[in-house]
């Protein structure tokens, strides 16, 4: 069972770096949400796996799984919410400003920005 | 009046002026000069303690973990450091209010000067050294602002950026010192340090720490080779000049050697190079400062070589060079603001302070010629005036110091500098003052008014005080030099007296004196031979090396960030797994501890479908619509292994959060295109391939490392576990974590939260009042809208369940404390009772019956979370400390209120109007001009009927 879920988690990493490593906003944002997943799933591995023990206490029952990572995890996905609708709008606001959707800029843009900066 | 007291009144009072200035230039300068005059008066009532020995404490604990205290302390050096700068201060305050012209904007500097004030009265009062590098950061600040004041001058932003620079980087420097100082000795408090001068002059960091303090000493103290910037800082106003750069920050370096004295001092290291850099400085100032023919080019030179004079002494480390330094640096203050403020009036008055323009001032100006006369002919030694006195002292000191084996080498290059000193200011009187009246001066010059005149005259009155009656500066002297010795050695009995007898010292004065005469006679020939000799020029110098570290950083920034996210995802994932790897092979790893758990085919089946979906991603993410199913998937499938894996509440949440991402990811979609073209090239593939491996199995290899070994300690849960109910009142340990032991983590979550939707409110607003708004507008969608605009099985269906999942989200809520469910959980829920009437019922129906605005949802649900914390102080509990209790209403069975309910409701309000506020915000972006907002559910959409598009016309 571990093996699986460290391999889901080491699946989940490659797609998502492979998919942020993309040209275009799309697939970045989605490559971004998988990242999210899979540390979402490692922090919460790190309390260790244990089946039908929930944090719930419930009287004659001893044994729990580790609540913390559970409730540092649940607000971890809140805000990976929040974080992917801010850079979905921002993807969106410069395709919508430039009909472009390329995440990097434009050869000659960025060799521009050295003339100006030097 | 109490330490803090003493320290805090200039930076309080520095809000005054700013807030004056439109009351009148006479308002702003007074309310400067109280507040000196306040803090001044508040140090003269220390006066007493100081004199009978005794240390003045006053001391906060601030950060004790880290050895950061505010702890302050006056001694009878701290006691001489404020005195000069807040006495000065007053004169300068004063000074300032006539010199500034009505163009400038005197709140302004006044308020850089109060901040300046109160930074550098905070360096010579702080017992903690961390603490006085905070204030020394803060006078490298302010004085880089009054440097710069007159911001059209390029010299004055120049000098003022040049300043920054170096005695910025010279803090950097002592930063490390002073963190190896306070590791040897074990603590930050000087006060301890002080006592440590065995323990730290064994140690072996020792030389680096002396080393890096130095470094900090001398940039600020304008020591060779660092001695450039001060000269260029001379583009500030004249009362800047005279104040900082003469009497009181130029001298914080020369202060903190003195501060150090007693553990730093006394090493043959501390003498060669102190020694040797106060030499070096004195002989080389002295010499540059008699060739400059701006007025306060010359003082800046000199006020150089009078720094290094102090230095050397200071550097020679006897109990008589401590005492001669603190005597020079009394006298030096004195005579030296007052030439400074001299040469301000005569700029003033005659519009330049070329001494090649100017000669015979003294028909024209008699007071100002008298008063710099007197402070000049201090300066350069002549009996009666405080200045011979003290440097008879460094003379006398000089004669038995051996540099470098040769005793002849300290006094001929003492008496050489004093020579040029005696020299230049000679120059300075005679060529300024002497000689006959001229006829082009650029302005008619005459005495100013007393406003003027008077604070460089009161300093005269000290300077002859001093002079004539060494007695009355004695004791108090004495005084400060004992507490620059500290217990290391006895102050010297020597007397403070005009008369020693026929002694070296003596002689080597003369010399210097007659030789300056002699030297001012042959200047002219001296000059050509001065220009005609090739030397470096530091600005220069300075400004190439500037050059070269932008030019070379910038190679390597640009290298690494060119404005590619590719590049950067590429290296921060490359760099994590070396450092990853790095931290694997070289640590230790134990056997594994935990048996792994049998494979169950569902979640195998589970398995199978994640990796599919992600696999699938990967190698179809060309179609977007398709890759946002399958992300959809894997979602899911995330949120069923917490369900398998004992987590309820985290799986109820993935999946709510799962579904507003898509719906919001679809909406993008709708905008953006539907396909990705193939742009990379297959290398690129391969290497973002490979990167992509490497990480996945990094992380695999992680994730499977620590899953089949045990916590190397106990986890912080079994705490939370056990207290859940009896502390917290609620069986879900999840739930009870987040609003009540970490409810200040959720709460600034929330906060964040909040802040991400009005960032797209904001961003939407700025794109709807852009140009996009009207492309917006025009837009043709790139495939047919279907023509039923809002389905009637979708709006009844909605409508019928809104109620329903309204429920839901209630009893999710109310259930939360005890029961997988909570305040984030139910917010998502309602929310996405909410999306769906704006899906199906269009957004004009919804947006017509929304009766609260989301930005105040937000904002309601942050400030009842907050009160809630707020409301435990009442009670004289810590913030967001939690209560609950039980009640029984009759017809109810017994049930539970908690605080914590109030404050899980907060959450429910921000998560609800943060998730709307962003799905409304896009979703307004979606409304089409040719389109009528109609209030009608069910309609048809007209555009339907159109032709269908033509390639040609979708360019338009």
């Amino acid at each position: 069972m571990e093996l699986l879920v460290a391999s889901a988690i080491g699946i989940l990493t490659a797609g998502g770096i492979y998919l942020m490593l993309r040209l275009r906003t799309f697939p970045v944002i989605l490559g971004i949400s998988l990242l999210t997943y899979a540390v979402n799933v490692f922090l919460f591995a790190s309390g260790r796996l244990s089946v039908g023990a929930p944090p719930i206490l419930r009287d004659g029952v001893e044994v729990y799984t580790d609540p913390l990572p559970q409730a540092l995890v649940l607000t971890a996905i809140v805000i990976s919410f929040g974080m992917t609708a801010v850079v979905v709008m921002i993807a969106l606001g410069a395709y919508l400003g430039s009909d472009d959707d390329h995440v990097d800029d434009a050869p000659d843009e960025a060799s521009k920005g050295t003339g100006d900066a030097a | 009046m109490s330490l803090f007291l003493i320290v805090a009144l200039p930076f309080f009072g520095a809000l005054l002026p700013g807030l004056m200035n439109s009351a009148g230039r006479q308002a702003c300068a007074g309310i400067t000069f109280t507040v000196s005059l306040a803090a001044f008066i508040g140090l003269l009532t220390n006066l007493p303690a100081v004199l009978a020995g005794d240390l003045v404490t006053a001391r906060v604990d601030w950060i004790p973990s880290l050895g950061m205290n505010f702890t302050l302390m006056l001694d009878g050096l701290g006691f001489f450091f404020a005195l000069l700068i807040l006495g000065i201060g007053l004169l300068i305050i004063a000074y300032a209010r006539s010199y500034l012209s009505r163009d400038d904007n005197m709140g302004e500097f006044f308020t850089y000067l109060l901040l300046f004030q109160g930074a550098m009265v905070g360096i010579v009062l702080s017992d903690n050294i961390l603490l006085l590098l905070v204030f020394w950061e803060l006078t490298s600040l302010s004085s880089f602002l009054l440097i710069g004041y007159w911001k059209h001058l390029p010299e004055g932003r120049q000098g003022a950026r040049m300043a920054l620079t170096v005695t910025g980087m010279g803090g950097l420097a002592m930063i490390g010192g002073m963190l190896i100082l306070g590791q040897i000795a074990g603590s930050y408090d000087l006060s301890v340090i002080l006592q440590n001068r065995e323990l730290i002059q064994a140690d072996p960091l020792y030389v680096p720490a002396l080393l890096l303090i130095l470094l900090g000493c001398f940039t600020k103290s304008a020591q060779f080779p660092f001695h450039f910037w001060l000269p260029h800082a001379m583009a500030a106003p004249t009362p800047v000049s005279a104040y900082l750069h003469s009497a009181t920050m130029v001298k914080a370096g020369i202060f903190l050697m003195a501060r150090m004295w007693p553990v730093l001092s006394g090493t043959p290291e501390w003498f060669v190079i102190v020694t040797t850099a106060g030499l070096v400085t004195m002989v080389l100032g002295a010499i540059i400062a008699l060739f400059k023919h701006d007025l306060k080019a010359l003082l800046a030179f000199s006020t150089v070589s009078h720094l290094g004079l102090i230095t050397m002494l200071l550097g020679t480390g006897t109990a008589f060079g401590a005492m001669a330094a603190m005597f020079h640096i009394l006298n030096h203050a004195t005579f030296k603001a007052a030439l400074f403020m001299s040469a301000g009036i005569v700029d003033h008055e005659a519009h330049t302070r070329d001494i090649r323009r100017l000669g015979g001032l003294r028909h024209l100006m008699p007071i100002t010629f008298i008063i710099a006369t007197l402070a000049a002919l201090s300066m350069a030694g002549i009996p009666l005036l405080n200045g011979f006195l003290s440097k008879e002292m460094m003379l006398e000191e000089a004669t038995h110091t051996v540099l470098f084996g040769a005793p002849w080498l300290v006094p001929a290059l003492a008496t050489f500098g004093s020579l040029f000193s005696a020299a230049y200011c000679f120059r300075l009187i005679g060529h300024t003052f002497l000689g006959p009246v001229r006829d082009d001066y650029p302005a008619k010059p005459h005495d100013p008014g007393a406003g003027m005149w008077l604070p460089p005259a009161i300093l005269v009155v000290l300077v002859v005080m001093i002079g004539v009656a060494p007695f009355l500066a004695e004791p108090f002297v004495k005084i400060v030099t004992a507490s620059v010795l500290g217990d290391t050695a006895e102050v010297p009995k020597a007397y403070f007296k005009i008369w020693h007898g026929l002694v070296p010292a003596l002689f080597m004065s003369v010399i210097a004196v007659v030789g300056g005469l002699l030297m001012l006679a042959i200047f002219n020939p001296a000059l050509r031979l001065w220009e005609t000799t090739p030397r470096p020029e530091a600005k220069m110098i300075f400004e190439a090396l500037i050059a070269a570290i932008v030019a070379l950083s910038q190679r390597f920034i640009h290298g690494l960030h060119n404005g590619a996210f590719t590049r950067y995802g590429a290296i921060m994932a490359v760099t994590v797994i070396i450092a990853g790897f790095y931290a694997w092979s070289t640590g230790t790893v134990g056997a594994a501890s935990r048996e792994m758990q049998p494979v169950t085919p569902v979640a195998f089946a589970g398995w199978v479908m994640l990796v599919a979906a992600t696999i699938g991603m990967v190698f179809l993410h060309r179609n977007r619509l398709m890759s946002l199913i399958l992300i959809g998937i894997a979602g899911l499938m995330v949120s069923v292994g917490f369900v398998y894996f004992s987590a309820p509440d985290l799986a109820m949440t993935q999946i709510t959060v799962e579904v507003v991402t898509i719906i919001l990811l679809l909406l993008a979609l709708n905008f953006l295109p539907n396909q990705t073209p193939i742009e990379s090239t297959a290398m690129r593939r391969t290497r973002d391939t490979a990167i992509a491996l490497a990480g996945g199995l990094a992380t695999m290899g992680m994730a499977w490392h620590f899953l089949v070994r045990d916590a190397i300690a106990t986890p912080i849960s079994e705490f939370h576990l056990a207290n859940s109910y009896k502390g917290g009142g609620g069986t879900n340990v999840v739930n009870v974590i987040l609003v009540d032991f970490r409810g200040f983590d959720t709460y600034g979550e929330i906060i964040v939260l909040g802040i991400a939707a009005l960032l797209i409110y904001a961003l939407t607003e700025t794109l709807l009042s852009g140009p996009v708004r009207a492309r917006l507008l025009n837009r043709k969608p790139d495939q047919p809208r279907a023509g039923d605009m809002h389905p009637t099985m979708m709006v009844v269906l909605t409508r019928v369940i809104m109620p329903v999942v309204l429920m839901v989200g209630f009893y999710i809520f109310l259930r939360g404390h005890n029961e997988p469910g909570g305040g984030f959980i139910a917010g998502l829920v309602v929310s996405i009772a909410v999306v769906m009437q704006y899906m199906a019922s269009g957004f004009s129906w919804a947006s017509a019956r929304l009766r609260y605005p989301y930005h105040g949802v937000i904002g309601a649900g942050v400030l009842i979370a907050g009160l809630t914390g707020i409301g435990s102080w009442f009670v004289s509990k810590p913030f967001l400390t939690s209560d609950f209790t039980y009640v029984r209403i009759p017809p109810f069975e017994k049930f539970e209120l908690a605080t914590a309910a109030l404050f899980d409701l907060g959450v429910f309000l921000a998560v609800v109007g943060a998730v709307m506020l962003s799905l409304e915000s896009f979703s307004r972006l979606a409304r089409r001009a040719h389109v009528p907002d109609t209030e009608h559910p069910m309609d048809i959409d007209p555009s339907r009927d159109d032709p269908p598009m033509t390639p040609a016309q979708e360019g338009v």
